[in-house]
């Protein structure tokens, strides 16, 4: 602010001459300059309370014009109130490697109430005891006069029912869309499957999320919305699993064994085309994990790919092809196989006296402990361990299902030299059905590991070669020897030359200190056709015993292989596997001229 | 003989206060005012009914109390209109020293409802908001600062109105309560304007508050969500602003009928933020326009009745009173059409609201009594030939 002075003196000097009060004056100049300024803020504030006005009066004007536009447009759809949180339902299809639907979604609903709606309690509960029977009126009443503003009742329920509760005419009970999940070949491959079960839930909505099996391992693929409908296509043949199944639970219950295992496999490709475990179960009504007892009893476990169990004689091949690949034997090398063999004080002794010595193949074929054991004293701890490790069978198989993960081998805390002799007959080292296919399948197809898939597959796969391809030629004739003259001569197949090798163990007590007597594993692990193998198929019996005989018999060749062979002479056809005609003798030729 | 005595009696030459109220108000505003309040009941019977049977009282319990609190709302607004400039500013002095130590102690004695903000005092039968009643206190005090600011040797007012408005921005901001800071600083903001802001100083501050606002957007998790819902075309249909839209389109031109609309049902701030959608939607665009209309009749009526006048510290006290209640009816209706990022602020005397409804009577009170017609020196104007 500029200072003009106060006290110009053009006016006071004169006045102070005359005798006059200069602060009058004074106080004047004051007041004058006082209006002045005052004048010209008012001036000022003049114009800028009318921008003001004008700003205000604008301002009213276009929220009044926003107003009006709005009230003019059409009202939106108002969605649902659940969309903020919206529940992604879509799942994909998964279906068998020919396009057959194994887990699909289907349209279903929820039933809640809201009680404080409600306007006839009693006769509800009453009438929702009646429609669903495993309710509880009582229960059901205590919730409806209780504080409770919302309850399920049914996280699904049919159209039939939903109509009779509709019939109830109850506003309190109030229906919600659900989508779930339908298995619709009931118990088929339902472990590979798995299940699944509601996740997040809203009235409007519920998640379904896979609790088990392929369902629970691609759970985040098949609900992923990019994926669109593309179904998630399975190795497995809907025929083949249910031919496998079929004859696998016949073979079970007429071996009075409590469980059974199989495993189909592509040795080219690694594909399972059956897979199978009994008992079973239905996913779509999934039973709850047992809370008491083994866990390997409950329907819900899958023998052949959670369950390591010692498999016995299935294991003498390796030892021997390992042996034949290292040079140093051949199919016809003389093994001395006087017992009992000691070692320690451990004694290893032969089913059956085969006397003093053998050839390689016929230890296969008469399945001799002794002899396979002295074949795994001449290649060592280190070589077997290796061996074993690149055929995969020390190490859980990547398998695309969770329980894949629970099947981890059991190898012997210290592997010394008692071990790898009983490994090399198959005692000391438990491995999964699924690990013996895959041990089989490197053989069956010219030597190279095989990883076990369940997603179909365009090409064979082919992995680190394992044994050299005359090795594994020479280790399928032992084998199909072994059908054709040995210990499995109830699985030589018409028409499918058979290959393949029996195991019995004995199962080792759950408290641990030795083996029962009474009580086996009978495996038999088989490729055909024996020539040119395409498949594997491993069948396993969990304490099987065969009366038809005078005295029980338990052995594989008695129990697990006339089961394989019935399979394997249902699913061959299937497979698209043409038998051999063995050429009708030639009838003599007639000259018909003359 | 008595008069030579005791003496005459002495002739009041003062005009009774009634007959010079009656004549001076300003009666159009006060109408308006009034019409305003019957609205707010209006609306209150639309739209408190939920919340009474949330909170399980009866109907119209929320309308009852509005009334009551209106009513003496009323009467603070009568009285105070009635009071003369010099003693309107000697009580909003006083009342604001109240209400800024009350401010002051909010973080000792107050109470946050479980909003999350410390902004009232419970006192059992109602909640006390100390920063509503803040707003005009602080006006007429600035005002008068500025004013005092004018007169020659007078102290530095202009620095002082400004260091107490940071002072108390400053405290809104840490309850937080943003809007009621933001008033604040417009309301000083207009009143300095109107002093004789130099413009490069207006040019400047509108540049800071364009950095503070990106500072509050880049630091606020909360000020950001705000802003970038409201930047995003998309309103989602299950928010607050998606709810209000919507009842704004259902209402159309004429509303849905009286007691039809559904959006008081699910928006919890029905009764208070967004009551303009509650009005659109059961009275449709007619009764929002003519609250549109009220609003910006009272605003830009004092703004033009304070032109004439003479005396600075009347003519801001006046204008800054104006435009808080303006500005703050204008947010609340541009939020509701998404003009402007959504921000809680009541609706004077629409909104349901104790404290906000009394304060706001007191407010356009001291509005009413500083846009009353007076004496402004017309006359000697003309004596002097400056007159126009």
């Amino acid at each position: 602010m500029t200072r003009t002075p106060l006290r110009p003196l053009a006016r006071i000097l004169p006045a102070r001459s005359k005798g006059e009060n200069p602060d009058a004056i004074e106080r004047e100049n004051i007041r004058l300059r006082h209006e002045q300024m005052r004048d010209k803020s008012r001036m000022r504030a003049e114009g800028r309370l009318l921008v003001l006005g004008m700003f205000f009066f604008c301002a009213f004007v276009v929220v009044g014009v926003r107003m009006g536009m709005l009230s003019g447009s059409e009202p939106s759809e108002p969605r649902a109130s659940a969309a903020g949180a919206s529940i992604l339902t879509q799942r994909a299809d998964i279906v068998d490697r020919h396009g057959r639907i194994l887990a699909t979604n289907f349209e279903t609903h929820s039933l809640y109430a809201q009680p404080q709606q409600m306007i006839d309690r009693e006769r509800a509960a009453t009438g929702l005891t009646e429609i669903f029977p495993d309710l509880n009126a009582d229960d059901l009443l205590e919730d409806f006069t209780g504080k409770r503003k919302f309850l399920w009742i049914k996280k699904k329920i049919s159209p039939e029912q939903k109509q009779a509760v509709h019939d109830l005419g109850e506003p309190g009970l109030l229906f919600g869309p659900r989508e779930m999940r339908l298995y619709p070949n009931g118990s088929l491959a339902a472990h590979i499957l798995g299940g699944a079960s509601f996740g997040r839930e809203g009235v409007h909505a519920a998640e379904v999320i896979g609790v088990a099996g392929i369902e629970k391992f691609y759970d985040k693929e098949l609900r992923d919305p990019a994926r669109g409908s593309k179904p998630l296509e399975l190795s497995l043949d809907l025929t083949v699993q249910a031919a496998t199944e079929r004859v696998l639970y016949g073979g079970m219950k007429l071996m009075n064994a409590k469980g059974a295992a199989a495993v189909l496999m592509d040795v080219h490709t690694g594909e399972v085309v059956a897979l199978a475990s009994l008992p079973d179960f239905d996913p779509n009504d999934r039973p709850r994990p047992p809370t008491e007892g083994v866990p390997s009893d409950s329907p819900l476990f899958n023998r052949a790919v959670q369950g390591v169990y010692e498999l016995g004689s299935t294991f003498k091949i390796f030892a021997t092809a390992q042996a034949i690949e290292l040079g140093l034997v051949n199919a016809d090398t003389v093994i001395d196989i006087r017992g009992p063999l000691k070692w320690g004080r451990h004694r290893i002794r032969d089913f059956h006296n085969y006397g003093k010595e053998l050839t390689v193949s016929k230890i296969i074929e008469k399945s001799s402990n002794i002899g396979t054991a002295r074949i795994a004293q001449m290649i060592g701890v280190n070589r077997q361990r290796d061996f074993l490790g690149q055929l995969g069978l020390l190490e859980t198989v990547p398998l695309e299902m969770i329980e894949a993960q629970g099947g981890r081998p059991l190898l012997p805390p210290n592997w010394s030299e008692i071990s790898t002799m009983t490994i090399s007959y198959g005692h000391g080292l438990s491995v999964s059905p699924l690990h013996l296919a895959a041990g089989y399948a490197a053989i069956a197809n010219g030597g190279t590991k095989v990883v076990p898939t369940l997603l179909k597959q365009t090409g064979p796969q082919y992995g680190a070669r394992v044994m050299r391809p005359d090795v594994a030629a020479a280790s399928r004739q032992m084998l199909r020897r072994v059908v054709s003259e040995g210990t499995a001569s109830f699985g030589d197949v018409r028409g499918y030359s058979v290959a393949g090798k029996t195991g019995t163990a004995d199962k080792p007590k759950e408290m641990g200190g030795g083996y029962y007597k009474d009580k086996v594993i009978a495996t038999f692990a088989s490729m055909f056709p024996a020539e040119d193998p395409k498949y594997v198929l491993i069948v396993t019996l969990d304490e099987p015993v065969e009366t038809s005989g005078d005295k029980p018999r338990r052995t594989a060749g008695w129990t697990a292989v006339p089961v394989a062979a019935e399979m394997i002479r249902r699913v061959a056809p299937l497979l698209g596997l043409r038998p051999e005609i063995e050429p009708a003798r030639i009838a003599g030729i007639t000259l018909t001229s003359n | 003989m008595t008069e030579m005595v005791y003496g005459t009696i002495p002739v009041r030459d003062v005009e009774p206060v009634l007959p010079k109220w009656w004549r001076t108000i300003d009666k159009w505003s006060m109408t308006c005012i009034l019409t305003l309040f019957g609205v707010g009941i209006l609306l209150g019977l639309a739209a408190s009914p939920p919340l009474a049977a949330k909170n399980g009282f009866e109907h119209f319990h929320y309308v009852q109390r509005q009334a009551i609190f209106g009513g003496v709302a009323m009467v603070a607004m009568m009285i105070t209109s009635m009071m003369n400039p010099n003693l309107v500013r000697r009580l909003a002095v006083l009342g604001f020293l109240a209400a800024f130590v009350a401010l002051m102690l909010l973080p000792v004695f107050g109470t946050d409802f479980g909003k999350g903000a410390v902004r009232w005092y419970s006192l059992g039968f109602a909640s006390l908001q100390p920063s509503e009643f803040l707003k005009p206190g602080f006006v007429v005090v600035a005002a008068w600062m500025m004013a005092a600011n004018h007169e020659i040797n007078g102290p530095p007012g202009m620095s002082w109105s400004f260091i107490l408005a940071v002072v108390i921005v400053a405290f809104l901001a840490m309850q937080p309560d943003f809007g009621q800071a933001s008033l604040v600083l417009f309301g000083w903001g207009v009143m300095f304007f109107v002093a004789g802001a130099p413009m490069i100083l207006l040019l400047s501050i509108a540049g800071l508050v364009v950095v503070a606002g990106s500072f509050a957007y880049n630091n606020s998790e909360h000020f950001a969500r705000r802003i970038d819902g409201f930047l995003n075309p998309d309103v989602d249909p299950t928010t607050q602003l998606g709810y209000a839209t919507n009842a704004i389109r259902e209402g159309g031109f004429f509303g849905v009928g009286v007691g039809e609309g559904q959006v008081k049902w699910s928006l919890p701030d029905a009764h208070t933020d967004f009551i303009i959608a509650v009005a659109a939607e059961e009275y449709g665009l007619i009764l929002v326009l003519i609250i549109i209309a009220l609003y910006a009749f009272i605003v830009v009526r004092s703004l033009m009745r304070l032109m004439r006048e003479r005396d600075p510290f009347i003519r801001l006290a006046g204008t800054g009173l104006a435009c808080m209640f303006g500005v703050q009816a204008m947010i609340n209706m541009g939020v509701a059409v998404r003009l402007l990022p959504a921000k809680g602020m009541t609706l004077p005397f629409v909104s349901y609201g104790g404290s906000s409804v009394i304060a706001s009577g007191i407010a356009v009170g001291m509005l009413l009594a500083f846009t009353r017609t007076r004496p402004q020196g017309e006359i000697g104007d003309i004596l002097r030939g400056r007159g126009r």
